[in-house]
Order: C-alpha cells, then sequence, then structure tokens
C-alpha cells in the first residue's frame, strides 16, 4: 500500500524527522486560508497523487502571492497529473499540499528498502538527490553508496556515521544526520515500510537537513497489525477495478488488450496473458482467483473482468489444486446467469476434481468453448475473438 | 533417489486443526506421507485424521522423533512457528502460509543462521518426492517417479509444467516451489546444489517470474556449478512496471526484474528458456533424449 506525501509527512514528525510542514486541502478557498495561516511569502503545492516524477510533470509549483495560491489550486485540482510514472492517462488531482517553500543548498538522495538477495535492510543513499535515482545508478555509480543493516540488531552509530560521511555531511551536521537516519530507520521497521525513500533530502543554507518529498509504501502483508493505515485504506476514494477485487480477495490488475483471463494463482495467470500474447492476442487483464475461492467469489471475478468495456472474451485457466475445479464451474454457471456474458468463453481446466467440473460444464445451451491445454486455449479464445469482427 | 525428502521422512503439521491444515493433512496421508503428528497448542490430546495433536512442537518431537514440519499457521503467527519448529530441532521447515511480513521473514531468516534448520518458503505449495512423499499443497497425481528436478516460485504454473513431463511419461525426482515472496528460505541456488549432486536427477526445471533478481543469481551459479540441463520459463512478459503480479515478489521496479533480463542471462550461461509455458514438456524431452 502506497501513502500519500502528506500522510508520510504525519508519520516523519511523530518520529521527529525534520519534514516540511503543511496542510492539505482540496479547494482554492481552503487553500488561500492556509496560505494565510502559514504567514510565509514563498510556498509550493504539490499535487497529491501515488506516483512520482511530479516535478517535471507540472505537479510542483512554487507560489508567491495570495492570487497565485487560488489560481494554481483551482488549476490542478480535478486535472489529469501526467508524469513518468503515471502512463499516458495520467492520474485525477484531488489534493495539493501547501508548505512553507524551503531553500536548497544541497540535494541529496536517501531510500530504506529491503535487499532481496542478502535478506538485509538496505539503506541507499547518494549526493546526486533531486534526480531520477536510476538514471544516477546507470551513468555514476561511484555515487551511489549502499549499506546493509541487520535486521534483528538494527542500525548501528558507525553505519549512520559512514552513511553520514558518504554524503560529505561532516562536523556538526554528522551527528544530526546520524539522528535523522536512525529515526527513519525506525520508521521503516515500526511501521513495516517495503519501501522509505526520501529525495531529495536536502540541505539548507544554515545547516538543517530537511525531508523534502518523501515516498512511504507500507508492506500489504503486514497491514492486520496497523489499524491506522487500515482506515486511510478504507478512507480511499479508489473505486476502480483494482481495489474491487482486493475487497473481495482477488487480485486483478488492468491492461491495455481485449481478451479477459481468470486464472488460479500469480505465476500460471501471468503465464496466461503471456501465451495470448504469443499467439497473436492481447489480454484485457491480470486476475488470480486465489487458491481458495468460493463460488461467489468466482462470480465476482467475472463481474470485474466485465467492468472493462474492452473485453472480447475470457479465457478461464485453472489448474486445481486447492482449487477445485468443480466450485469453479459452479462460478462459472452462476456468473452466466448473473453477468449475461455475451462474448466468447474458453475454459481450460486441470486437476482436482476436473471430471465434476466437466460434467456441470456440458450442456450447449452454455456455448461454452472446452480447450485441453494452455495453448489450445489461447488459439482457441484468439479465434473466437477475431471470428466475431 | 531425491532431495530433501523421501518415504522415510516423518513429519509433524503445524497447525492441523485449521481448515486447511485439516484438509491437505488428510491428502497427504493418502499419498503416502509419514504424518506422525500435529501442533495446535490448547488442542493438546485430540486427533486430526487419526493423527495425534500436540500443544508444543518439542513434546510432538519428543514423542515422535520427527525430523521435518509443515506449516499452515495463519500469517500473524507464522513467523513464531518456524522459530518454535527450528528450537525443537527440526531440520526441514515447510512454510505453506502466505501474507508473513516481509520485516518477520527477514528477522526469522537471521535467527535460522544460527541453526541447522533448512526453511522451504513461505507463501509456497511445498515439496514432493513423486511416489514417495508429498509435503504440501500440489495435487498428488499430476506428478510421476522420475529423473527431472523441479524448482519453481509459484503453485499453479509448476503443477502445469510437471503435468507436461508426465503427460510425456517423464518423471520427478523432487519438485518444490520455493515461494512467491521478496524473502523466502531456501533460493533457487540452494535448490540447484542439491539437484546437481543428487545422482538420479538427470535434468532440471527452473520456473521464475518477474520480480527481484533470483533468477539472474542462478544463471551464475548454473553457469559456474551446474553440468546437468536446465530447462526455463519466466513468467510475466506482459506484466506492466511497478504492479505487483499477485505474489508479494513479483514485481518490475525501477526498470529492475524484466522477464527480458533473466532470459538473456539464463541464456548466457546455456540453459534453454522456453518462450511458450507451453513449451516446457517438450523442452525436457529434447535435452534429456
Amino acid at each position: 500500500m502506497k501513502l500519500y506525501e502528506y500522510q508520510a509527512q504525519k508519520i516523519l514528525h511523530k518520529y521527529n524527522v525534520n519534514a516540511t510542514r503543511g496542510e492539505v486541502v482540496t479547494d482554492a478557498e481552503e487553500a488561500a486560508k492556509v496560505y494565510n495561516q502559514l504567514g510565509a511569502k514563498r510556498c509550493v503545492i504539490k499535487a497529491q497523487i501515488l506516483a512520482g516524477g511530479r516535478g517535471k510533470g507540472g505537479g510542483v509549483k512554487i507560489v508567491e502571492t495570495l492570487d497565485e495560491v487560488k489560481e494554481y489550486t483551482s488549476e490542478i485540482i480535478g486535472s489529469r497529473l501526467v508524469t513518468v510514472q503515471t502512463g499516458k492517462e495520467g492520474i485525477e488531482v484531488n489534493k495539493v499540499l501547501i508548505a512553507e517553500a524551503i531553500d536548497i543548498k544541497k540535494e541529496l538522495y536517501l531510500a530504506i528498502s529491503i535487499d532481496r538477495s542478502t535478506s538485509k535492510i538496505i539503506i541507499i543513499s547518494s549526493t546526486e538527490g533531486g534526480t531520477e535515482i536510476e538514471e544516477v545508478a546507470s551513468k555514476t555509480p561511484q555515487k551511489i553508496f549502499k549499506e546493509q543493516i541487520d535486521p534483528v540488531l538494527g542500525i548501528q552509530d558507525s553505519q549512520a556515521h559512514q552513511i553520514a560521511l558518504n554524503l560529505n555531511l561532516t562536523g556538526p551536521l554528522l551527528t544530526k544526520a546520524s539522528n535523522l537516519l536512525k529515526n527513519l530507520f525506525k520508521v521503516f521497521v515500526e511501521n513495516d515500510c517495503s519501501l522509505l525513500e526520501i529525495n531529495p533530502l536536502i540541505l539548507t543554507p544554515d545547516e538543517e537537513i530537511f525531508a523534502l518529498d518523501i515516498k512511504m509504501d507500507i508492506d500489504d502483508n503486514a497491514l492486520f497489525r496497523h489499524k491506522e493505515f487500515q482506515e486511510i485504506d478504507n478512507l480511499s476514494e479508489d473505486k476502480s477495478a483494482e481495489s474491487m477485487a482486493s475487497e473481495a480477495g482477488l487480485s486483478y490488475i488492468g491492461l491495455e488488450g481485449n481478451i479477459g483471463c481468470l486464472v488460479n494463482g500469480a505465476g500460471l495467470a501471468m503465464a496466461t496473458m503471456d501465451i495470448i500474447k504469443l499467439h497473436g492476442g492481447s489480454p484485457a487483464n491480470f486476475l488470480d482467483v486465489g487458491g481458495d475461492a468460493p463460488v461467489e467469489r468466482v462470480t465476482t471475478a467475472f463481474e470485474i473482468i466485465f467492468t472493462d468495456s474492452k473485453v472480447e472474451g475470457v479465457l478461464v485457466n485453472i489448474f486445481g489444486g486447492i482449487m477445485k475445479c468443480d466450485v469453479i464451474a459452479e462460478g462459472i454457471i452462476h456468473a452466466i446467469e448473473k453477468v449475461n456474458i455475451k462474448v466468447p468463453l474458453v475454459v481450460r481446466l486441470e486437476g482436482t476434481n476436473v471430471e465434476i467440473a466437466r460434467e456441470i460444464l456440458d450442456n450447449p445451451d452454455l456455448h461454452i468453448i472446452f480447450a485441453d491445454s494452455m495453448k489450445d486455449a489461447s488459439e482457441k479464445i484468439i479465434k473466437a475473438v477475431n471470428d466475431r469482427k | 533417489m531425491s532431495i530433501l525428502i523421501n518415504k522415510d521422512t516423518k513429519v509433524i503439521c503445524q497447525g492441523i486443526t485449521g481448515k486447511s491444515g485439516r484438509f491437505h493433512t488428510e491428502h497427504m496421508l493418502e499419498y503416502g506421507t509419514k504424518i506422525l503428528a500435529g501442533v495446535t497448542p490448547g488442542k493438546g490430546g485430540s486427533k486430526v485424521c487419526d493423527v495425534p495433536v500436540f500443544d508444543s512442537m518439542k513434546e510432538a518431537v519428543e514423542e515422535t522423533g520427527c525430523d521435518t514440519s509443515i506449516i499452515y499457521v495463519p500469517a500473524p503467527f507464522a513467523a513464531d512457528a518456524i522459530i518454535e519448529a527450528a528450537e525443537a530441532d527440526i531440520k526441514l521447515i515447510i512454510c505453506i502460509t502466505e501474507g508473513i511480513p516481509t520485516i518477520d521473514v527477514l528477522k526469522v531468516k537471521d535467527y535460522l543462521n544460527t541453526r541447522t534448520a533448512r526453511l522451504i518458503g513461505p507463501n509456497c505449495p511445498g515439496i514432493i518426492t513423486p511416489g514417495e512423499s508429498k509435503i504440501g499443497i500440489m495435487p498428488g497425481y499430476i506428478h510421476a517417479p522420475g529423473a527431472v528436478g523441479v524448482i519453481s516460485r509459484s503453485g499453479t504454473l509448476t503443477y502445469e509444467a510437471v503435468w507436461q513431463l508426465t503427460q510425456r511419461n517423464i518423471g520427478q525426482s523432487t519438485c518444490i516451489g520455493i515461494g512467491g515472496d521478496p524473502v523466502i528460505g531456501t533460493t533457487f541456488i540452494d535448490t540447484l546444489k542439491l539437484f546437481q549432486e543428487d545422482s538420479d536427477t538427470e535434468a532440471i526445471v527452473l520456473i521464475g517470474e518477474i520480480g527481484g533478481s533470483a533468477e539472474e543469481e542462478a544463471a551464475e551459479f548454473i553457469k559456474m556449478e551446474i553440468t546437468k540441463p536446465v530447462v526455463s520459463f519466466i513468467a510475466g512478459l506482459t506484466a506492466p512496471a511497478g504492479k505487483r503480479m499477485g505474489h508479494a515478489g513479483a514485481i518490475i521496479a525501477g526498470g529492475k526484474g524484466t522477464v527480458a533480463e533473466k532470459v538473456s542471462r539464463l541464456r548466457n550461461a546455456g540453459v534453454t528458456v522456453v518462450d511458450s509455458p507451453a513449451d516446457i514438456g517438450e523442452a525436457v524431452e529434447k535435452v534429456i533424449s
């Protein structure tokens, strides 16, 4: 789960990390009020979306008058912001953050994440903040520093000092930086982050260190022990098919194509998309119904697939293990009754209770096209969709 | 022969009284797996499928002498169950549970470095030596005894690959799902090493997916250490960047973890990588003939 910048900022304040103080607003009037309260002439207005690259995409603006505040806020709220990370369609902006603008002497980069290959926590830092870190990593890898942190022992003073020194933060700044690092490490562990990225981390002309832009992702697996994030999640305005699916216990991701996929297991679901593409078709979605789906969830899965109007055919690919094929078959029957499927439906079933499932679906009125392998299934659905055109 | 488990492996099921623990214990017993005990704190003295249930791992190990355990304990308690198993001197811990917080798994791995126990998973389908022992949730009948070792980050996609082999009368020595989480106990490299040493494994199937760099690391290892033929498929060519594809570990982040990168590294190491998941069986048939 990704947090908005303003949500992450509040968490950092709790851990005594210097992060800009501001307020989040949803219209120009509120924005004007906050601007007056802040009392600073130069402020920054930042679009709150869950994607990076906002600066270059036009989602961040320095303002110096009340008129500018109102003008820019009303301009950006309700608009769709396109950045390198949002895709062509962009993301609608519903909130902006207004904060006092901070003078910058030097921009640095800092991130904490999980190192999958060493099974440690890793702190990545660089003197080249404020830009795409991937670019820095490929062009000047010597400017990227990595420190492995033992997950049980946590960050040691010596490690924090080393990171500060790598960032040229010496003298009185060494202690400031190392305290900041220790606090950020605490934020990471206590909030079950999967990523905490600060880009840029800035040094001000009066030698203060500030977290200017924060990206914070929470490990979905740990949400059960973080009620505070569950509440944020419930308040989310995201009513997309993806969030509908996740409420129903399904894993769904919408894609560009026209062939809907209903599969059990994430690996098989990806492989099903891949084989459709390989045979010249284009998948409309990734959908994993999970290991032990009841009939209702299978029906919901069909409903979610058909929220996408591009779908011109559906491929069901089930390899029953925990998932029993007869449950899928019942789900298909229910879905046909409830959803009124008007497009070709190709079904490939294998594994637990497959014989019962075939009997259940053995009815010409259902207009199901049966397939006996993944290859057969992908060829049949592509042909069926093309034949309709 | 086989790796890690065989017909004599004696198993304790942790979380045996839960819905999936019970369901899969029945199926494992049916397959011939020697499940000698179950553990659920507070349910000691009861029985599931005629298997005695104990309150603690220590007690279960003392009574039965098992050295392997399978875990169906819910995610909030699963990390603790792994530690309890290792403390009780279990040598092989297979954790099926999905959804354990990553930081918990990091700490467990760190702890396991001080023990001799090996962890498989979490978030995996388990391990099977066809015809001998099934410790996991895979459908038993799709497997056949033979000489191909199968390693995979996925569950159902492994069944697909195994089924393609069995339909071509190609049996398997052992099949292992290592799990779809970002941090896992036993890696591709650990398993490759075991298959290389196993005299009855003639070829290896490695099924990977997007995210992380486990396949790249496996490729390096194969190049240096593996003399047996390896066939591979990597899922997720059509997966968009930045989206988690079901498995917690399956995500292309910062341009890293793509299929293209993994495939090119594996091919460079001499691995036969198939583009279509439907071609795994055929490719294995070719390399062993």
